[in-house]
């Protein structure tokens, strides 16, 4: 996803970009709906949420195009602005206690459930999951489930690798916490 | 809390909701909803580009610290009368 050396921007379409073509920010949009899409997808884990978060994003890119420093990588500054699209709807979401184990099964998932590990138990957990505060629930998708490393986590979020990791820490006992009230010791 | 069960809601938590397919990609094309939205954004600009600028409408919500003024102008008016030409030559 959005890797730095994926993909090298022309100057000159950073440039236009940066002067407000229009057709220049189609080139770019073309380049990054797909990483773009897909790293919004890993945050909040709903198809069509993610696609009109991508929408939102191109417009907040948009919005933004006097603002790009084009001496600097196009990449981190899209994935910076998608992170902060995802985690305002986040903020903005009531936490989904409704969450059913078929939502869990209808996103495109690259590993396979281990039947060592209840249905119930799987369940419970996804639903504490969405009760933690969006600040926590973001740096752990991205590290714990996703697997991104901390100073890939850290440049999206705009914070130190430091706090991704106490974030995570924070995630994981709030967790176990919220699983011990509901009467589940992993 | 332990190394060990830390780990173990990790592997829970990656189970409960396993990582995304990083091949997926939208259902459909996303550049018009693209357009359609800058065009949303922009459309109150244009709307109002090179036109007179229109008076500030009378407010429609009155703030309260008003009413209250006006609640204790009335008491202090009902309580004595006797001082009410004394404010109107004020005025």
């Amino acid at each position: 996803m959005l890797r730095q050396s994926e993909i090298a921007q022309p100057d000159s379409v950073l440039n236009q970009f940066r002067l407000g073509d229009l057709d220049a920010f189609e080139s770019l949009f073309r380049e990054h709906q797909r990483s773009v899409y897909g790293w919004i997808l890993r945050i909040v884990r709903d198809p069509a949420a993610a696609e009109d978060l991508t929408v939102e994003t191109f417009w907040r890119i948009h919005r933004a195009h006097d603002r790009f420093e084009s001496a600097r990588p196009f990449e981190p500054w899209v994935r910076r602005i998608a992170t902060r699209a995802a985690l305002d709807w986040l903020r903005a979401r009531r936490p989904e206690s409704e969450l059913t184990d078929q939502d869990v099964a209808d996103l495109p998932s690259k590993s396979a459930l281990d039947p060592g590990i209840a249905a119930e138990i799987r369940l419970k957990t996804a639903q504490a999951f969405t009760r933690l505060p969006p600040n926590l629930r973001i740096a752990a998708v991205l590290s714990v489930i996703e697997e991104q490393p901390h100073k890939e986590v850290a440049a999206a979020l705009g914070i130190s690798v430091g706090a991704v990791k106490l974030r995570v820490f924070r995630a994981i006992r709030l967790l176990r916490k919220d699983l011990e009230s509901r009467g589940i010791t992993p | 809390m332990k190394k060990h069960d830390e780990n173990r809601i990790k592997q829970i938590l990656q189970q409960a909701l396993p990582p995304v397919d990083s091949a997926c990609e939208p259902a459909r094309d996303l550049w018009p909803a693209v357009l359609r939205r800058l065009d949303e954004s922009e459309a109150p600009l244009s709307a109002t580009a090179g036109s007179v600028p229109r008076a500030v409408p009378w407010p429609r919500t009155v703030p309260w610290f008003d009413w209250a003024l006006l609640a204790v102008l009335i008491v202090f008016a009902v309580s004595f009368p006797a001082t009410i030409p004394v404010f109107l030559y004020y005025l």
